[in-house]
């Protein structure tokens, strides 16, 4: 397509080993690391996304499920605790790459999911609040979030293996010692705690 | 005694070949093939009935953009509906790449499970709340007493007037598919062939003048930006007959229910 006389510069073809470089360059990984770097950091903003939607929506939840059930207050100081809890957990910057602070994330989250899922046990022994309008919605906004979650999760701990393969395996890891001595591999939700069964919202 | 090293070399070729065929992916679902608008692997419905829905559904895409499908599925291969549905989702890619806009009905009869996958742009629209409510308020009474067609039809219809009820979102978003369907130029790469070509003219030029009896060679090709695989085109939905998914993805927005 595009045909010119070949120049003789020497800077034409310095340029033209540089482009050629870069070009071949990307196509034997040198930028894998980055680009799964990101993707990972990706999935996890979704993670927190979906755990900050589950947070707003459990103060209603709590108001509505009290019109009914006062009486099961236990259950509901513990969701109320609980989610006070993991709305506070200090995330800091380096969360993604420090298992301590991971794990306390992760801990947190468990619990309010424990908590959230006695209170919807309860629920169904009310049978006026489980007609009511208003707690409907809510409970298939709570189940689609909780959906959502266990995707996103999914999604986190896919981008991860990815990206913590790539910096351990040959090739990137010969690229991670050169380019990228800063990348870390990244936390991982874990196996026992993902075979954990979701607490599921029945009807 | 020369050999040894060569033995070893084998077997370690051997073990090599071993692990690059052995991990194959282990729960992944089997897919059934998009083969239209509406996919009918349990054969709840009869041809009028896949010929209408069709229709249907194609008016609201060219009305709407977004992409609806409905399939029913004879098994969920042990999976659940949500966890099945969403994977389905992303594997045919229904909605476009950059809005998203995908919406599929999924039936299992046999595990008596019904499902409405929400593509990640559409949730704001068909939210939880609101696909909880057609699939309680018109499918589930209809699947109960055995009518799936009947069913599936309300259900497509419950979703097309909420994709389409609010007229001036419905606008906003139609109107953001036909500058989508403009055909982009990329200015980026306009800039760097014209800096390209420019730099290259200036270049001859010089040396032309600074050393003219050095001429020859042949022409040389320069791939760059812009060559290859066209990416992001859109799905050929429509015209030609086929269809076809647009990479949308999701999230798990939507609703199940059972009966």
């Amino acid at each position: 397509m595009l045909a010119l006389t070949r120049p003789r510069s020497r800077t034409v073809s310095r340029a033209l080993i540089l482009l050629i470089a870069g070009l071949a360059l990307a196509g034997c990984g040198i930028n894998t690391i980055p680009r799964l770097q990101e993707r990972a950091k990706a999935s996890w903003s979704e993670v927190l996304n979906q755990y900050q939607r589950r947070a707003d929506l459990i103060p209603n939840l709590v108001e509505t499920v009290k019109g009914y059930a006062a009486q099961e207050s236990k259950v509901l100081t513990e969701v109320i605790e609980a989610r006070a809890k993991a709305t506070q957990v200090q995330l800091p910057p380096d969360i993604l790459t420090n298992p301590d602070a991971f794990k306390k994330f992760q801990d947190a989250q468990n619990q309010l999911s424990g908590a959230l899922g006695r209170l919807l046990v309860v629920t169904e022994n009310y049978p006026d609040l489980k007609s009511n309008q208003n707690f409907l919605t809510l409970q298939s906004q709570l189940e689609g979030t909780e959906n959502r979650i266990a995707i996103a999760r999914r999604d986190y701990i896919a981008a991860v293996q990815d990206y913590n393969t790539e910096i351990r395996t040959i090739p990137g890891r010969w690229w991670r010692a050169i380019l990228y001595p800063d990348a870390q591999p990244m936390q991982n939700f874990t196996v026992a705690e993902e075979t954990t069964k979701v607490p599921e919202v029945k009807f | 005694m020369a050999s040894t090293p060569w033995r070893f070399g084998r077997i370690l070729f051997g073990f090599a070949l071993l692990l690059w065929t052995g991990p194959a992916a282990g729960a992944e679902p089997v897919y059934p093939q998009l083969t239209g608008r509406v996919v009918d692997d349990a054969d709840l419905l009869s041809a009028a009935d896949i010929a209408e829905l069709d229709a249907e559904l194609k008016a609201l895409e060219d009305k709407s953009s977004d992409q609806v499908v409905v399939v029913t599925l004879p098994s969920l291969q042990d999976f659940t509906i949500e966890d099945y549905g969403y994977q389905l989702g992303r594997h045919w890619g229904i909605g476009t790449e950059e809005k998203d806009n995908g919406v599929l009905l999924i039936v299992a009869p046999n595990e008596r499970k019904v499902r409405i996958e929400v593509g990640r742009g559409l949730e704001p629209i068909l939210t939880d709340a609101m696909s909880k409510v057609v699939i309680n308020g018109a499918i589930l009474p209809r699947f109960r007493t055995g009518d799936y067609a009947g069913g599936i039809k309300e259900g497509v219809k419950g979703i097309e007037l909420l994709l389409t009820g609010d007229t001036a979102e419905l606008a906003e978003r139609v109107k953001g598919r036909h500058d989508a369907d403009d055909p982009k130029i990329d200015w980026l790469v306009v800039i760097f062939w014209t800096l390209i070509i420019l730099w290259f003219i200036w270049i001859s030029l010089r040396s032309t003048q600074r050393s003219a009896y050095r001429r020859g060679g042949g022409p040389i090709f320069i791939p760059g930006p812009g060559w290859g695989g066209s990416g992001g085109s859109d799905w050929s939905g429509g015209n030609g007959g086929g269809f076809s998914g647009g990479g949308g993805s999701f999230g798990g927005g939507g609703a199940s229910g059972n009966w």
